[in-house]
């Protein structure tokens, strides 16, 4: 199907990252609930404003939104707990923007929230869940983890195209230095290419230093009219373009160097009408260091193969080619589990000039894409082109 | 290091005749006579059809080429934490599709995208004594 533009007319109103990254004390719940009056705080709304509610998180299965609903004792018109992994909070946006543009509801609320950290979880290592669940029933037998299918696709792409093990350091050296830069960040001491090298081997090509930290923590999201944003205690920021795809082995051809991206990418481009070059930062999942150039190279900022060259020398730093997690991402800001909601933020507070020390002067096009569920297996994209209102 | 143990796997209605296979020793995969479909994993449907009317099961030739595979050096499930490091890959099969495996009795190191592979079933043993064949491949 042919995207068209967006309909504009939602927008983010209010953003909240709760800054704990380890919360021993705290129930997933709690620390949605604390986000969510830090979003409508910032928005200058009302708990009682709400009525549209999304969310998800690790433990949330079905009747999950409706349990989150009661903790809150919130009573929407609109609920959707689509959980589609890690990028479930970037659709959350979109479809939120959508109930919102269609009068389904005025005021959605997007949650999320984690103790993956202080339960200790083993999210990356702890293999493909029981071999009971049919969801796995020809990959637990064989070992899958959710690093070794990243794994797979970093060394297919390393033999299609030379990229090295180098150039990935260079992506997690990066998100180190902007990380610095953000005192909520979990890992801030400075990292070298060779300290990535050195680091332990996880699952080869990738060592432990391509992969994501894991933390708690949670955030909130307020979508609404554009018309009634404009009016809040925050500059509004405008949802220009969107898409979602899902990319999987079907019947056992799946090019698996195509991601999501692709094709969740090329929707929200089409739809905001704007270039490449136009966006000033991207918000891009990085599950693995791997998991960024993927992205990178399927939503066409470089050509397939080109990754490695993009994300050397400071491409995508703050003052390179193309500024990617000024916060540090979930290599070293924070990982609870599910980053999407963390893209969304950051891409906001960018927008509306607040990040200091780590923010892309003059910002005013940013792009987040979320992966959830691992590239190399089967996932789901969820693209977002954000603006400041004009 | 020592050998994986497999799990058992989640075996059902639709999977039967691969599980079965394999305590045959035979790589079953399911092709639609309709739409010549050859699939896998295997389904109660031809995906494409949508139905299970020309849908059927042969036994492929177990010969195929490595797409992609990883070193596995961690992983906290049981029956592979102690067999690390193991190398996981997704085999291109003959007849067509990928599938998910292991590369057994190989030095990490040999194997490289492109080997050429043969399948071959590993028998394990069930807590409850039962006896259940995983296929698996080796360098050829």
């Amino acid at each position: 199907m042919t995207a068209t533009a967006f309909p504009r007319g939602a927008a983010i109103a209010g953003v909240y990252e709760h800054p704990s990254r380890f919360s021993p004390n705290k129930t997933e719940f709690q620390i949605m609930a604390e986000s969510a009056k830090g979003a409508l705080d910032d928005a200058g709304l009302q708990r009682s404003d709400v009525d549209g509610l999304f969310g998800a998180s690790m433990s949330m299965g079905m009747m999950g939104i409706v349990d989150l609903a009661e903790y809150l004792d919130l009573y929407p018109d609109y609920l959707d707990g689509t959980n589609i992994g890690g990028s479930s909070f970037v659709a959350h946006v979109t479809h939120a923007a959508a109930a919102v543009n269609a009068g389904l509801c005025q005021v959605a609320l997007v949650l999320y929230g984690s103790t993956a950290a202080s339960n200790s979880m083993a999210i990356g290592t702890g293999g493909t869940g029981g071999s009971r669940n049919p969801d796995a029933a020809f990959s637990a037998p064989y070992g899958m983890t959710t690093v070794g299918s990243y794994a797979t696709y970093a060394n297919l792409h390393m033999d299609t195209y030379g990229t090295t093990s180098e150039q990935l350091a260079e992506i997690a050296v990066t998100m180190r230095q902007h990380a610095g830069l953000n005192p909520l960040a979990k890992m801030r001491n400075p990292i070298t290419v060779n300290d990535v090298l050195e680091s332990r081997m996880i699952s080869r090509p990738l060592h432990l230093l391509d992969c994501c930290i894991i933390s708690d923590g949670g955030g909130a999201v307020v979508v609404t009219s554009l018309d009634r944003a404009r009016d809040l205690a925050k500059p509004p920021v405008q949802l220009l373009g969107c898409g979602e795809a899902v990319q999987h082995q079907g019947v056992g051809y799946s090019d698996i160097l195509t991601i999501a991206a692709k094709q969740s990418g090329a929707r929200a481009f089409e739809m905001a009408g704007v270039k490449h070059s136009d966006i000033d930062l991207a918000m891009i999942y990085d599950s693995f260091t791997i998991t960024v150039l993927a992205t990178l190279e399927n939503l066409g900022f470089c050509p397939p193969g080109e990754g490695g060259n993009f994300v050397s020398n400071g491409g995508i730093s703050l003052g390179g080619t193309l500024p990617v997690n000024p916060d540090g991402g979930g290599l070293s800001s924070n990982h609870p589990g599910m980053r999407g909601i963390f893209l969304v933020i950051e891409a906001v507070k960018q927008l509306r000039q607040e990040c200091e020390a780590r923010q892309v002067p003059n910002a005013e096009l940013a792009l987040a894409h979320g992966t959830g569920g691992t590239i190399g297996d089967k996932h789901s994209g969820a693209t977002l082109i954000l603006g400041v209102d004009r | 290091m020592s050998a994986i143990e497999h799990p058992l796997p989640f075996a059902s209605w639709e999977s039967r005749g691969f599980w079965e296979g394999a305590g045959r020793a035979e790589l079953v995969l399911q092709r639609c006579q309709a739409c010549d479909l050859v699939q896998h994993r295997p389904r109660g449907v031809c995906a494409h059809c949508l139905d299970d009317s020309a849908l059927t099961h042969f036994t492929a030739s177990g010969s195929g080429k490595i797409y992609s595979f990883t070193v596995t050096e961690q992983n906290q499930a049981k029956g592979f934490a102690e067999a690390c490091p193991y190398v996981m890959a997704y085999v291109e099969l003959d007849e067509g599709p990928r599938m998910l495996t292991v590369i057994v009795d190989c030095e990490p190191g040999d194997v490289a995208i492109g080997s050429r592979v043969v399948a071959d079933f590993v028998l394990q043993t069930r807590d409850d004594a039962e006896v259940f064949a995983v296929p698996v491949f080796r360098l050829s």
